[in-house]
């Protein structure tokens, strides 16, 4: 019989994550719950001061928009890369075609944020071209408002979106699509009818790809949307650095990350199903 | 199956074996004759493929632009001679960036490949808070990490600075790296592992001569992956980074928010130009990279 070495080996580890991973976590929890220090800090005193203080009007407005920015993003993102995921999945050159995605995906983050600032800032691109042409927007700004921070997102989050779903879809038998249309369905329902249950499990991660990120977003607001843009992510970086409010930072941070879980174990509690379902290749199996 | 037992199981796979080569015979010449399609997606794919590179053309072509504003003034290099000769800051943060990106992914990959070795092969009392411990950093928002790092760091009195940078870079490259590498010892054959065990090798031997062997290839793409995730991070280094530790990304992000230079165009340009050159010759392992 031979000796379980596994405590030996995942220990390092284990230890690492407990300290530096759950013990924060542990602390924001506990901090929040606690009474403000005049500056910074808490004091050790029970209180609920911080979820009180979470249910005036200006969080929740900035609750709510996080909320929408983020559905209305990861929708758009969704709806974009499923195409292109499809496109690469059946094109005969893949690899260059991932090639071409991959590169604005790890080109540095600010870097691409800056491009949109220099393409639709007050002296950008978009503003110069248009003067050239004698046409001379006064006092309109293409920035800092949320139509420009959800087009950055969608820029920011398509790679995130399109390659889970390329690789879902290029695991798919596309012999079934014309089965489909041999039996009579249109175009748009063979997809929608039989591709689409099959790459659920793509769907799903690249879902939770674009909206995690995209709901604690805090560079992209910042930086491309105005004071009436802010997410819930750039009232957490206030509390903390600005106002020092530390509890009132991690009720918030505990509620974005209770959001978070409880979105990805709805999906992830459905994603084992759909994997079974795509080994199977059973488009019309029970679902 | 039925070949089995009618007696004429060589007969039945000839045909089926030239049955087979006749369709994909006729397959690849319908392929061939077939016109290439102009489809829909095809069309959203290369409106994509322009959506995503049309701001960073922007920023190469402003590169060379002599004046500071928007307004084109003439060709020139000038914005590259002030970051390669006279920007000695971007340089130390690219530096501190780097030393931290190795660093980090160095301590993330001995610790992630470690542990993924363990919970592969063996069973014991921790293994499901190893496994869900490892998997529940990459799905919080990074900002919660950050945040939360900070106020640990604050409350344990540890000053803000490389130190605190390189625990968190290690901290979140951890759950890729374990990732990565438990994949590929899910597909290497535990058989080997056994042999060697039964031939006498020592734990020790098996873990350096047989299993990392084995799963170098896994290793070595969750290295790369956690120095790219490390050089890439903004958000939590952001929140955990102290005097002397400014990163590249925070030193663009101070470039953007206290007054624009066109040296950010220049380098801008510059780190395209390194993605394309780092991406384009693995181009026929990016697929294995998206199955990720």
């Amino acid at each position: 019989m031979k000796r379980n070495y596994g405590m030996a080996y995942a220990t390092p580890q284990a230890l690492w994550l407990t300290v530096f991973f759950a013990a924060p976590l542990l602390i924001i929890i506990a901090y929040s719950f606690l009474k403000k220090g005049l500056y910074g800090g808490v004091e050790p005193q029970l209180s609920f001061q911080a979820y009180v203080d979470m249910a005036n009007p200006t969080l929740l407005t900035v609750a709510v928009r996080t909320l929408w920015v983020s559905l209305v993003a990861t929708i758009m993102t969704i709806l974009i890369a499923l195409p292109c995921g499809y496109s690469i999945a059946r094109s005969k050159n893949q690899a260059i075609r991932l090639f071409l995605v991959i590169v604005p995906f790890w080109t540095n983050f600010l870097v691409r944020i800056y491009a949109w600032i220099a393409i639709l800032g007050n002296e950008g691109f978009v503003n110069q071209a248009l003067r050239l042409i004698g046409f001379r927007p006064e006092g309109f700004q293409f920035l800092y408002n949320q139509g420009a921070v959800i087009l950055v997102l969608v820029y920011m989050y398509l790679p995130y979106a399109i390659l889970p779903l390329f690789s879902t879809i290029d695991k798919f038998d596309f012999t079934l699509l014309e089965a489909a249309r041999d039996l009579g369905a249109t175009k748009m329902q063979s997809y929608l009818k039989v591709m689409l249950p099959n790459i659920k499990g793509g769907v799903v991660t690249a879902v939770l790809f674009t909206f995690i990120p995209i709901f604690g977003a805090y560079a992209v607001p910042l930086l491309i949307g105005g004071k009436d843009s802010y997410m819930l992510g750039n009232v957490i970086a206030d509390q903390v650095t600005k106002t020092r409010n530390w509890p009132l930072a991690s009720a918030i941070s505990m509620t974005v990350t209770l959001l978070t879980a409880v979105s990805v174990f709805l999906f992830a509690l459905k994603k084992p199903k759909e994997q079974h379902v795509e080994k199977d290749l059973d488009p019309v199996g029970g679902h | 199956m039925a070949a089995r037992n009618h007696g004429l199981k060589p007969l039945r796979i000839a045909t089926l074996f030239y049955a087979r080569r006749l369709v994909r015979k006729s397959a690849k010449t319908a392929a061939k004759l077939m016109p290439k399609k102009v489809t829909g997606s095809n069309i959203i794919f290369w409106i994509v493929i322009g959506f995503l590179f049309a701001p960073l053309a922007v920023l190469i072509i402003y590169s060379f632009n002599k004046s500071r504003s928007g307004e084109w003034a003439g060709f020139s290099f000038i914005w590259y001679q002030k970051l390669f000769l006279g920007s000695p800051d971007l340089w130390k943060a690219f530096q501190n960036s780097v030393t931290i990106a190795f660093s980090s992914a160095a301590m993330a990959t001995i610790l992630g490949t470690l542990a993924a070795v363990g919970t592969a092969r063996y069973s014991f009392k921790l293994k499901s808070y190893v496994s869900t411990m490892s998997f529940i950093p990459m799905i919080l928002p990074e900002i919660v990490v950050g945040v939360s790092l900070l106020v640990f760091f604050a409350g344990v009195g540890l000053q803000l600075g490389m130190m605190t940078v390189w625990i968190a870079h290690t901290t979140f490259n951890i759950p890729f790296v374990y990732l990565l590498v438990s994949a590929r010892l899910e597909e290497s054959d535990p058989t080997i592992i056994e042999a060697a065990r039964d031939l006498g090798a020592s734990e020790l031997q098996t873990l350096f001569r047989v299993i990392i062997p084995m799963a170098l290839p896994g290793v070595a793409s969750a290295f790369l992956t956690a120095v790219t995730l490390s050089l890439e991070d903004f958000v939590i280094t952001f929140f955990v980074s102290g005097p002397g530790a400014t990163t590249l990304p925070l030193y663009i992000y101070s470039m953007i928010r206290f007054g624009v230079s066109p040296v950010v165009n220049a380098l801008s340009a510059v780190m395209v130009a390194g993605t394309v050159l780092l991406v384009y010759p693995l181009r026929n392992f990016l697929k294995v990279f998206a199955a990720r």
